[in-house]
Order: structure tokens, then C-alpha cells, then sequence
């Protein structure tokens, strides 16, 4: 693998052939906003937080840096005004899902997006995926999945492996952006496996 | 069957299916294609076999169920040749009648041809039908001739003979060269050139490499992918097969909507009829060339028909999209070297072959080569499948082949390109049909859909309809697709129930912007486009809607009342018998009035009103007049006399 240079945010920065754009940023201490990230997890390219500008040959288009391969003599920017817009737009769609993540406000405060700039649509969860993806890449487990697709995808727990699993681990709660994950969990434990002791107290 | 072990084997066998083949011989040519089966050609075909037989004609008659003709307003459609003796929406009925008349002797039945809408004047020849006559019909003009369950019938018009060509004559550098200096560009939607996306699966490096025939055809009213796949599947197996040699694949995957069963069953006969030929497996046609086939069923997501989406499902994944590059050319199937054709543009493969890059590359604009297929729908006299080539005037597909707008309507603008597609108004209708000249209207090319609306369809209405689909049909992987589209749904719907405020247009263009810059894959960054079209040239109905809570094409049901014209009513009781709701009060030789409190405009009694009287109207934007006094509601006589 041959080294690769390119210019971020005015720097020349040298990595390895097939790093990615952010990787390039975060390797020269610039930071670029990440929601669906992980640096264990197969890049997947869902949040678009981490749009940057990237230029080549004189045409300039937005990538995902989290996904994009760093090319010779690429030219990125990683704020711009058109960068913030969207970013901001991108933060305002999650933020009415999920008003009191404190990764998102705090994100919310740096781009100036609004928490309540459309109708509430209190679902919590953002479908970074980071839960479903750190149990199949990472755990090999499968224990929780996405369920339909679309506006109507939801992630969900399998109970049967969440069943032998999850105690023992939860290693994915704290990668949550916001508190869905756990939620969820409380509820497949309570369905699943309701508590004799306090079952016989609801019904007595 | 015997295998076909070289050219010469090909050319023999050919000539022998065509000495079989007197050409003189009538010919019943049924159009069996989706839309022709929907309205009753199986029925046909039986009615044709019985009578034949009844008659002792079994014989001296040939009788074929072929690919679809394209003019499936008018079906069923039988064609008789060698005359090409067109009739149309032909009925069991018929049947012996067409056998007597114009098989057994040489008259025309003339009910059942095609009549001018406008001069009444009768045409007898199928190519002589405006609707054909305009067309240029390269690719899916052999549908008519064959039998696609009869691989023999595609032999005999030519059929993998450009497969042998480039088995024999050329090398794969050399077919792809060809491909490349015809300038072919896809036509899925993206509009690559497809030379090129094989010189990148060739010079890829890793092995196997696939090549993938996409047919997961999502756009709402279009069927050309299906019609060609049921009509001439081995076109499209002939073009992969001279595609997988140039690119150095041995393994190539239909992918079929699960929806078109028909195209799933042609394409499983041709694929065994092939194979019993030696046109697929081991050693085709004698080369050293080895190929197999498989076809997969798509279980109907619109994303799939995106190529990195289309691979994931086909390696048993959820229908995501993901991140290109890597391209598919480099790492697709099963991180392999991939290359996807829509099926189209695998079918006008041998079509360059045989007649030669500079003959194709003759036909259409400086950018946009050979010619398209189009599914023409929507407020258009002729409803079915048209291939034009590039270059023709939007006007002529809508007017000369389309047979203008029924009901004596307006014209008012053409969606093209599927839902994420763009409207083209009336003041752009002269535009020549091609890649880059649809884009730079705000529209694009798409696979080809063509929905033509009239002065009744309200703009606002059809962004939210495309945008409303592309929701539902969102993957749900990234953000600005999801969630972009989730609040562009809301608000043009709120919009079009008069519950727009100022800024909505403002909030709208964002998301637009945030998907078209910030989505992952083609479909997202489409998918403003319906928004964006219309409000670039009807922006006056979205300000009328938001602020007047108007709907100047009269269709929000939210924004329109309905109220009968005292002036014009003849109390012929006619909606008033027939409101659901009873709204309507009124009797004989009263006067009717619409209870606006009880109405839900459903729109029954404009439906109903005789054209004569044209009383019930609609109205938007404007306060509905009060009722009549009661004493005034009285018809006289005298009145009722002028009429």
C-alpha cells in the first residue's frame, strides 16, 4: 500500500492508501462530527454528519467522510457554509426524534440547529445502527436487528439471544447517541421475561 | 436439440428454420404481453386455435402468441401477416369473423381497425397507425415477430448472431471498443456509458467477476423492462452473454421483480432453451467460452433497482444501499468485479454488433445515442410502450405517437423519469428527448416513465404524490432520505389541505437541498427532484395554495367546494339521486342546492351533471355563494321550454 497525499483544511496530510477521509482528519487532530461512527465497525455512511467538502480536479462535491477513500491531491474542507447548513438540516431531522440526546444538543449548539425546528416525532432512536451493527461485527451475537425499513425501521431486540447475551455483556449501551437502546432492552426483559415476584404482586 | 458447436452450426441451423418457414404463409401474431393477457388474449389465442382447428386451417395458418406490441390501450391486438392487418381490442367473439373475412378471403373487418380519433379515418396496416408510424423501433420492434417461448423464432430473425460475432471475430477488448465508440449509455436512469463501466469490470482486478441483468423495474406506471424480458428474453441473454465475454465473466444473475412472473417464466424457458442449444454453459457455440446463468427474484423494493442495493439483496442482504466508491466495477457481488446493465440496455447490445458502433451511434443527439423506450401514461390518447429515437421533440412523442390529450383537456406538463423524476411544463415541450438535455430541464431520463398531465392535475398534489411514494419506498439508512423526506411528505401535505404557512417553501427547499447534497445513494439525491421540478415551473400554485388556500387546478379536495349554478340547474334530480351523502336538496322543478355541511366532495355530482347543463362547478379560493331563498328555487315552465 502506497502513501496518499491530500489537503485538509489547508494541510497536507500523508496516510495510507485506502484510509478514509475522516480517518486522514482525525489522524492531524482535526475533529469532524459523527453520530453513526465507530472505529471498530465497518464504515457505514447513515448520519451524513461528517459530510465534507471535497474537491478534485476543480470540481467540488459533498462525501461522507467516514466512507470516503482519501484520493491524491484531494482538496477537503470540513466547515464551509453550505457544510453547516446541512449539517444543521441533518441535526434539526434527528433532534425530533430524539430532543434530549446530549449528543445531539451539544452538536445542536455548535451548528446552531433548533430542536424543535419540525414536529416531534418522539421515537428516540436515529438509526445510527451502532448497537446493531457492534453486535454483528464485534459480538458475532446477532442479538439485536433492524425490524421493516424505511420511516417505519426500529431496531429490536432478539429475545431468545438477548436472553443468554445481553446481561452479561450491554457493551452497546453506551455507544446509544441517545437513551432508546436501553429503553428498548428494559422492554424485551420485561416481556420476555417477566418477574414472577412482581407479577404475582400486580395480579394479588 | 442438437448443440450448436460454431458459427457455421448457428448460420446452418437458421437457414433451416427459415426453409421451414414458408413467408408467405398467414400468420395470426397475438400480442400475449401483460397488458394484453389483462385484457383477455389468452382468450383470443384460444378462440384462434379452436376455429383454426374447427376449420381444417391448423395447418395452413400459423398462429403466435408474441411479445407485447406496445399499444396496450388498445388490446387485445391481433396482427395478421403477412399483411400486417392491424385489429384491435379483438374479442373471442371476433374470432371467426377475421378467420372467414380476412383469412379465408381478402376482406378487412372494418370495426375492429384502428379509427383516427379526430379525421374518424380507418387504418389497415399496423406500421401505418400514427402511434406506431413515429416510432423508431430498434430494440422492441422484434416483440411482434416472435414467440418468446420459441427460441427458434429469435434465430430466425438473426438471434445470436452477433454473439458468434464477437465469439469468433473479435477479442473482448474489441467488443468493448465497439460498445464504447457506439456511445450506448445506460438506461437504468444514471445514463453511464456503458463501454466504459466494462473497461472498468475488465480491468479490475480480483476473480470471478458477475454480470447482472437488473430488471427490478419500481417506477410507478412503467413496464418497458418487463415487456422486453417477457417479449424478447433472448435479446437480453444475448447482450449479457456479449457482455460477460468482454468483460471476462463466467456467472451472470437476472435480477427479476418477483411481481413479473411472466418475464420470470420466459426467461426460465429461454435460459433451458439456450442451454439445450449450447448458446449457455460449457463451450458456448464451440469457443472456449463458458457462461451460466441464474435469475433471482427481487422481492419488490423500489431501492433495489439502485445497484449497490440490488447486490446486497442478492447476496441475501437487507436492500441498502451502500457507499460508492468502491464501484461495483471494482468491488461488487460478493466483493468481486461487477457489472449491472438495466435490462435495456443490455438488449440494444447485439443491435450494436450487428449493424456496427457508427450505425448506432448515427442515431440521436451529440450526447444521447440510438433510441429509448418510454412507458407513455397518464391524460394521453395512447396509452402503451413507445421507442423513439434520441433526439425527438417532447412534443411529437405527446401529440404525433401519443395522440394528444383526451377530452378535449390541456395539455399541461409531462413527469419524466420515474417518481424522482421532474415535471416538464408546456413552454418546454419542444425539448429533443436525451440524457442531458431532460436533466438540464430539472427532469432526467430515468428508466422512462412518461406520465402526461392535464390542466386538471394540481402540481402541488403530484410532488406530494412522488415524494409520498419515494417515503414509503426509502431504505431508512440515511438521514436526509428518511427523515428529509418524512418532513417534505408532511409539509406538502399540509400544503395541499390549505394548511401552508409562510416559510414552508423555505423549510422545503432546505431538505431538499440537505437530501439532493447529503444522501447516500442515487435515490435519495433524486428524490426532491418532483419538488424542486414543480416548484421551478409552477411555483404560482404553490403560493396560491399556502397563501390565497387555493387550488387553481381544482383538485385538493381539501380547498375546493362544490355548488351548483341556480342559473344553470334544470333539477333533472341526476345528482341528487346519485350523493352519497344526501346532500343535495332540491326535487322536480326545484332548483338543486349542495348542503355544504353534509358535502365531502366526493365529487359525484360534477361527475353526473349533464355536459348540456354544466351546472355543478367547483370552486377554490372563493367563498361559496349562499343558498337560493326557497322561493326562488322554483323552475318555471317557460324555462324549462327554452331548452
Amino acid at each position: 500500500m502506497s502513501d496518499v497525499v491530500l489537503h485538509i483544511d489547508g494541510k497536507d496530510v500523508t496516510v495510507p492508501e485506502g484510509t478514509t477521509v475522516l480517518e486522514a482528519a482525525r489522524s492531524v487532530g482535526i475533529a469532524v462530527p459523527t453520530l453513526c461512527h465507530h472505529e471498530k465497525l465497518a464504515p457505514y455512511g447513515g448520519c451524513r454528519v461528517c459530510m465534507v467538502e471535497a474537491e478534485l480536479r476543480g470540481a467540488t462535491r459533498l462525501v461522507a467522510a467516514c466512507t470516503h477513500p482519501v484520493e491524491p491531491e484531494l482538496v477537503v474542507r470540513t466547515r464551509s457554509e453550505k457544510i453547516d447548513r446541512i449539517r444543521r438540516s441533518v441535526l434539526e431531522l434527528l433532534l425530533a426524534h430524539a430532543p434530549d440526546s446530549t449528543r445531539l444538543r451539544e452538536l445542536a449548539r455548535e451548528y446552531g440547529a433548533r430542536r424543535d425546528r419540525f414536529e416531534p416525532d418522539a421515537s428516540f432512536c436515529i438509526h445510527c445502527g451502532l448497537c446493531v451493527r457492534y453486535c454483528a461485527e464485534v459480538k458475532r451475537k446477532f442479538a439485536v436487528g433492524f425490524v421493516d425499513r424505511g420511516i417505519r425501521k426500529e431496531i429490536a431486540f432478539v429475545p431468545e439471544i438477548a436472553a443468554k447475551e445481553c446481561n452479561a455483556c450491554k457493551e452497546c449501551f453506551e455507544l446509544c447517541p441517545t437513551s432508546y437502546l436501553q429503553a428498548a432492552f428494559v422492554l424485551v426483559e420485561s416481556l420476555a421475561f417477566p418477574r414472577p415476584a412482581e407479577t404475582d404482586r400486580t395480579e394479588g | 436439440m442438437a448443440r450448436l458447436n460454431s458459427s457455421e452450426d448457428l448460420e446452418r441451423l437458421r437457414r433451416e428454420i427459415l426453409a421451414r418457414r414458408d413467408p408467405k404463409k398467414p400468420c395470426v401474431a397475438v400480442c400475449a404481453g401483460t397488458g394484453c393477457l389483462a385484457s383477455g388474449a389468452a382468450d383470443v389465442v384460444a378462440a384462434f386455435r379452436r376455429e383454426l382447428d374447427a376449420r381444417g386451417l391448423a395447418d395452413k395458418v400459423a398462429l403466435r402468441g408474441t411479445g407485447c406490441h406496445g399499444f396496450c390501450e388498445k388490446g387485445p391486438i391481433v396482427v395478421l401477416d403477412p399483411e400486417e392487418t392491424c385489429y384491435l381490442q379483438a374479442t373471442p367473439a371476433d374470432v371467426p369473423e377475421i378467420i372467414e373475412k380476412s383469412l379465408m378471403g381478402k376482406e378487412v373487418v372494418e370495426r375492429l381497425l384502428y379509427v383516427d380519433p379526430q379525421t374518424k379515418e380507418k387504418t389497415v396496416r399496423e406500421p401505418d397507425i400514427p402511434f406506431y408510424k413515429h416510432q423508431k423501433r430498434m430494440v422492441f420492434g422484434p416483440n411482434r415477430k416472435l414467440d418468446p417461448r420459441n427460441i427458434e423464432d429469435y434465430l430466425a430473425i438473426g438471434g445470436y448472431r452477433a454473439l458468434a460475432r464477437a465469439l469468433f471475430e473479435r477479442t473482448p477488448e474489441q467488443v468493448i471498443l465497439e460498445v464504447k465508440e457506439s456511445r450506448l449509455r445506460g438506461r437504468g436512469g444514471a445514463g453511464f456509458l456503458t463501454g466504459v463501466k466494462w473497461e472498468f469490470a475488465r480491468r479490475a482486478a480480483g476473480k470471478p467477476k458477475y454480470v447482472v441483468v437488473n430488471c427490478d423495474e419500481g417506477d410507478p406506471g412503467a413496464y418497458m423492462d418487463r415487456s422486453l424480458m417477457e417479449g424478447n428474453p433472448h435479446a437480453v441473454l444475448e447482450g449479457l452473454l456479449i457482455g460477460a465475454y468482454a468483460i471476462g465473466a463466467h456467472e451472470g444473475f437476472f435480477y427479476v421483480r418477483q411481481e413479473y412472473p411472466l418475464a420470470v417464466e420466459n426467461l426460465g424457458i429461454a435460459l433451458r432453451q439456450a442451454e439445450e442449444h449450447g448458446l449457455l454453459g460449457k463451450n458456448i457455440l464451440g469457443s472456449d467460452f463458458d457462461f451460466t446463468a441464474q435469475v433471482h427474484r427481487g422481492a419488490g423494493a423500489f431501492v433495489c433497482g439502485e445497484e449497490t442495493a440490488l447486490l446486497a439483496s442478492l447476496e441475501g442482504q437487507a436492500g441498502e444501499p451502500k457507499p460508492r466508491p468502491p464501484y461495483p466495477a471494482v468491488k461488487g457481488l460478493w466483493g468481486k468485479p461487477t457489472n449491472i446493465n438495466n435490462v435495456e440496455t443490455w438488449a440494444n447490445v447485439p443491435l450494436i454488433l450487428n449493424e456496427g458502433a457508427a450505425a448506432f451511434a448515427a442515431i440521436g443527439t451529440a450526447g444521447s445515442k440510438g433510441t429509448k423506450i418510454f412507458s407513455l401514461v397518464g391524460k394521453i390518447a395512447n396509452t402503451g410502450l413507445v421507442e423513439v429515437p434520441m433526439g425527438l421533440p417532447l412534443r411529437d412523442v405527446v401529440f404525433k405517437i401519443g395522440g394528444g390529450i383526451p377530452g378535449g383537456r390541456k395539455f399541461k406538463a409531462m413527469q419524466t423519469g420515474g417518481p424522482s423524476g421532474g415535471c416538464i411544463p408546456e413552454e418546454l415541450l419542444d425539448l429533443p428527448v436525451g440524457f442531458d438535455e431532460l436533466t438540464r430541464a430539472g427532469s432526467m431520463m430515468g428508466s422512462g416513465g412518461m406520465i402526461v398531465m392535464d390542466e386538471d392535475t394540481c402540481m402541488v398534489d403530484v410532488a406530494r404524490y412522488f415524494v409520498d411514494f419515494l417515503t414509503e419506498e426509502s431504505c431508512g439508512k440515511c438521514v436526509p432520505c428518511r427523515e428529509g423526506l418524512r418532513q417534505m411528505h408532511r409539509i406538502l401535505t399540509r400544503i395541499t389541505k390549505g394548511e401552508g404557512h409562510e416559510g414552508d417553501l423555505e423549510t422545503l427547499q432546505q431538505l431538499a437541498e440537505t437530501a439532493q447534497e447529503a444522501s447516500l445513494c442515487a435515490l435519495g439525491r433524486t428524490a426532491p427532484n418532483p419538488f424542486l421540478s414543480t416548484l421551478r415551473y409552477f411555483r404560482d400554485e404553490y403560493e396560491a395554495h399556502i397563501r390565497e388556500k387555493r387550488c387553481p387546478a381544482l383538485s385538493c379536495k381539501a380547498l375546493i367546494h362544490y355548488w351548483i349554478d341556480p342559473a344553470k340547474c334544470r333539477a333533472c334530480m341526476l345528482c341528487l339521486r346519485k350523493c352519497p351523502t344526501q346532500a343535495i336538496d332540491g326535487g322536480k322543478q326545484r332548483i338543486h342546492v349542495i348542503d355544504q355541511a353534509k358535502c365531502t366532495n366526493c365529487g359525484t355530482c360534477f361527475e353526473v351533471c349533464p355536459a348540456k347543463f354544466g351546472a355543478v362547478r367547483k370552486l377554490s379560493g372563493v367563498p361559496v355563494p349562499p343558498p337560493i331563498p326557497e322561493e326562488q328555487r322554483t323552475l318555471v315552465r317557460a324555462r324549462k321550454q327554452d331548452e
